[in-house]
């Protein structure tokens, strides 16, 4: 795959706080990279970087190779999805659309056919003459979508696009969003702050915290490896727990030694190990080397969220067989279970 | 939008020159003595020392007296027009309140010229009291005439503001007030007025600064030798000649007006802040 | 109980607007008088109107309110717009101090705004007339534009001017395509204050003028002191035209208003 963009050692401050702490990142042609993190991590700030309404104070941003910093943003081949749309209020669906086309004073006829091709595209056929402040939250965000596309960007910036949507939609959206994206063969830059959206869409998941890219990798390396403790906590619910890597492939942790897959730490180094809830089983006691007491129950819908204590600490455990509280069970887990983390 | 910024630019310039400086420069002239040249300033607290002397002791009493009059009739009047205004429906009140605004928007001189000749002595207004047997009144001239003059003037500026606090108030504390056993009279005093104070300070100091500093309808309406403090800084300028004690009156009226204001957007402020 | 309660409110505002509009409506009537008199209707005429036409001093008056109001306003409005947007994208200082210069002149009272632009002109030995006065409402109007603008660019999404320029406009376009569009309302509301301010305006242009330059306001409190029905004319046809406006540029939309809110 070709690179696209590349950032190197990007940063940023604004008032005497650096949002960016130099960011390092290559983005691939036809990719869909999330940038995921809480707010004020300095995703949004990255995104704007590359669009154009900011500009870094130190670093380089790259574009097929060539360096673009001081490209003013309505000479950039990027066109952006914004948080809240932007769409213009004085204009009509339609004329919101054919925007950017208007202004490269494209030839009528052209924009008409590309307008409404795009409008299709989304889902909004015949919606050109309404008023887009009347639309739904969810019809407007079409339209954002369609006003960007049609211009035929190399690169599509969504910044937190679903944000304002219920959560059913968002997930319709979710699906619509990847396929628009395989449709049209582009690259997305997308910025959100719930993981589950950054999972479910995205090719690259770039996780950032204070200014700091995390980790960068596939959803399910960043799910099951992740690289420390943020990663870990922000990527859906873990057990976190202090351990000593005795050697390769031989974690110890609560008083026992466990069997991992885990290689290249020093040995006896001091480590973080994390195991997801429903890595967990419960079984009886006896069963396993961990052993403990239900301290609670609860239904989430899906699977039970259990918390058992063990003389070390508790283990939330999400299953969807049912324990009473007060049962005195084991917790068994597989090498491939544990991951093992440097510490911070 | 940062392109944006330097827009200010010009206004920045601009309002410096035409609206700070002229400050200072009543400033200046407020503390300086007669016949001052660049080189040759000489500063002085004689301008105020002259505005303790009893005659301009009066003119100032006179207008603070005149304000309090036209702030508690406007008050009256202006509450009970704005109360009943907001009880109608949405549409209607917003055509009420239009009618209300729209003489603001027509000359003062002209609606102050119109009342001269429905006061004078053999005017429409003792015409119709004639009809009613009653022997014609002087009113022209008088404090009557000033007063029903500022009243007719500056009553839209106390009925928007306490419209507005009445028109934005939770329908659901008048319901909950009767909820809790308030009869209606007791629920206008105690829920209804108490929420409306806000609009209420900034009626009355938007009428009193208004009526103290004015200087056309005293002069049309009270006539000549009717002095308040608007028109004693216009004879300082246009007939005597004195800018320095002019500017040292604009300076005091001014700084009322600063002080008034102040304590206007601190009780607004505190009112938001109980509100929110 | 509750029929006279609303019989006493209808009768209440119906009192209330006879004191704001009666005074109007005597004027106008009057202005119709084939008398002289200002207190009895002997006929009507249009006399006072010809009488009107034909007073070049008058006329000469009507033309420096009209034109002075319309080059402040297109001035006002336009210096007043630019600088709600870059006020919106100032730094926090500087915006505050603007909007802090900027409520001087509302909250002043007239005359002290008077004196002082009087100081100026001469203390900058700019000779008084037409073009002090064209200066000292352009001084008095812009900061109400701007309070009729700011808020509504405040009200914007910070992202409109930025999606315009993703989209390939330049700064410039950005303004002129989409930003001042949409504030539109505000700046009409702005413009329509600027003007029947400076129309209107008698305090500041009876301190700053000279040599003769006289607008309606000052030709009016100069006749006042004669009975003199032309006034009347012109009273009416001030108020007239100044009364249509408004009310058809507020009316109209409270009309349409169709319990739609925003």
């Amino acid at each position: 795959m070709n690179k696209l963009i590349e950032l190197k050692n990007i940063t940023k401050t604004f008032d005497d706080s650096q949002v960016l702490k130099g960011i390092n990142l290559d983005i691939n042609e036809n990719e869909f990279l999330t940038l995921l993190g809480p707010s004020g991590c300095g995703k949004t700030t990255t995104l704007r970087i590359i669009a154009g309404f900011e500009e870094q104070d130190k670093g380089e941003l790259l574009f097929n190779g060539i360096e673009i910093s001081k490209v003013p943003p309505y000479k950039r081949e990027f066109n952006t999805v914004f948080q809240k749309y932007a769409l213009f209020p004085h204009l009509n669906v339609f004329d919101n659309v054919a925007f950017g086309l208007t202004i490269k004073k494209t030839d009528k006829n052209v924009i008409k056919q590309k307008v409404e091709r795009m409008l299709k595209l989304v889902g909004l056929e015949g919606f050109g003459q309404r008023d887009v402040t009347l639309l739904s939250g969810g019809q407007q965000q079409r339209v954002a979508i369609a006003r960007a596309l049609v211009n035929e960007p190399k690169v599509l910036l969504l910044d937190e696009p679903l944000g304002a949507l219920d959560a059913k939609l968002r997930k319709e959206m979710q699906a619509e969003l990847k396929k628009i994206q395989i449709e049209v063969g582009i690259t997305f830059i997308y910025v959100t702050h719930d993981q589950e959206e950054a999972l479910s869409m995205s090719d690259t998941v770039v996780v950032m915290n204070n200014g700091e890219i995390q980790q960068i990798g596939t959803p399910t390396d960043i799910y099951n490896e992740p690289e420390n403790r943020f990663v870990a906590e922000f990527i859906g619910e873990s057990n976190i727990i202090d351990a000593i890597m005795l050697k390769d492939c031989l974690v110890q942790f609560d008083g026992f030694d466990f069997e991992c897959v885990d290689k290249g730490f020093k040995e006896n180094e001091e480590v973080e190990v994390v195991i997801r809830p429903e890595d967990i089983d419960i079984v009886k006691k006896g069963n396993a080397k961990l052993e403990g007491v239900v301290k609670s129950i609860v239904f989430k819908g899906v699977h039970y969220e259990i918390l058992v204590e063990t003389s070390e600490r508790t283990y939330m455990i999400h299953t969807t067989d049912y324990f009473e509280t007060g049962l005195e069970v084991g917790l068994s887990f597989g090498p491939e279970d544990i991951h093992v983390m440097y510490k911070d | 939008m940062r392109h944006f910024k330097n827009l200010v630019r010009p206004y920045l310039v601009w309002s410096f020159l035409i609206i700070v400086i002229p400050l200072f420069l009543i400033f200046m002239y407020a503390v300086t003595t007669n016949g001052n040249s660049l080189i040759n300033i000489q500063f002085t607290l004689d301008n105020f020392k002259k505005f303790i002397e009893p005659v301009y002791i009066t003119v100032f009493m006179k207008s603070i007296k005149l304000g309090a009059i036209t702030v508690a009739i406007c008050l009256i009047l202006g509450y009970a027009l704005a109360f009943i205004i907001s009880k109608f429906k949405e549409k209607t009140q917003d055509i009420l309140i239009l009618f209300v605004t729209v003489p603001m928007w027509i000359n003062m001189l002209l609606r102050t010229y119109a009342w001269m000749s429905l006061l004078s002595d053999n005017g429409v207004v003792n015409s119709l009291l004639g009809f009613l047997g009653i022997d014609p009144i002087k009113m022209m001239y008088t404090d009557f005439s000033v007063i029903v003059g500022l009243v007719c003037n500056f009553l839209p500026f106390m009925i928007i503001p306490i419209h507005t606090s009445l028109a934005k108030m939770d329908k659901s504390l008048i319901e909950a007030s009767y909820d809790l056993g308030a009869n209606p009279v007791q629920t206008f005093f105690k829920v209804i007025f108490k929420l409306s104070l806000p609009g209420v300070v900034n009626g009355v100091i938007m009428v009193f600064l208004l009526s103290i500093s004015t200087f056309v309808i005293p002069k049309l309406l009270g006539g000549g030798q009717f002095v308040l403090i608007g028109n004693l800084i216009e004879n300082q300028f246009i007939s005597v000649g004195d800018w320095n004690f002019g500017s040292a009156v604009s300076l005091i009226l001014a700084i009322i007006i600063l002080v008034l204001i102040s304590v206007m957007k601190k009780l607004d402020i505190d009112g938001m802040q109980k509100g929110a | 109980m509750k029929k006279t309660g609303k019989a006493f409110s209808i009768l209440y505002i119906f009192l209330c607007f006879a004191f704001f509009y009666l005074p109007i409506l005597v004027t106008i009537i009057f202005s119709f008088n084939s008398s002289k008199s200002l207190t009895h209707f002997s006929g009507f005429s249009m006399r006072w109107y010809k009488a009107l036409l034909e007073n070049s001093e008058i006329m000469s008056a009507v033309y420096v309110s009209v034109s002075i109001a319309v080059i402040s306003t297109v001035i006002s409005t336009f210096l007043g717009t630019l600088t709600a947007i870059g006020l919106s994208r100032s730094r926090h200082i500087l915006r505050e101090w603007i909007l802090n210069v900027n409520n001087i002149p509302i909250m002043n009272p007239e005359i002290v705004t008077a004196i002082g632009l009087m100081i100026l002109f001469s203390s900058m030995k700019i000779e008084k007339g037409y073009l002090t006065m064209l200066l000292a409402h352009i001084a008095f109007s812009t900061p109400y534009v701007i309070t009729s603008v700011y808020p509504k660019v405040r009200a914007l999404d910070p992202n409109l001017a930025n999606a315009a320029m993703d989209l390939g406009a330049t700064p410039a376009q950005a303004l002129w395509k989409v930003i001042i569009p949409v504030l539109k309302p505000g700046i009409y509301a702005g413009m329509l204050l600027a003007f029947t301010m400076s129309f209107d305006d008698f305090v500041i242009s009876y301190f700053v003028t000279g040599n003769g330059v006289m607008n309606i306001s000052i030709i009016v409190y100069n006749m006042t002191k004669r009975t003199n029905p032309t006034i009347n004319a012109l009273s009416t046809i001030v108020i007239l035209v100044i009364f249509i406006t408004i009310l058809v540029v507020k009316l109209v939309p409270i009309l349409n208003k169709r319990g739609k809110k925003v």
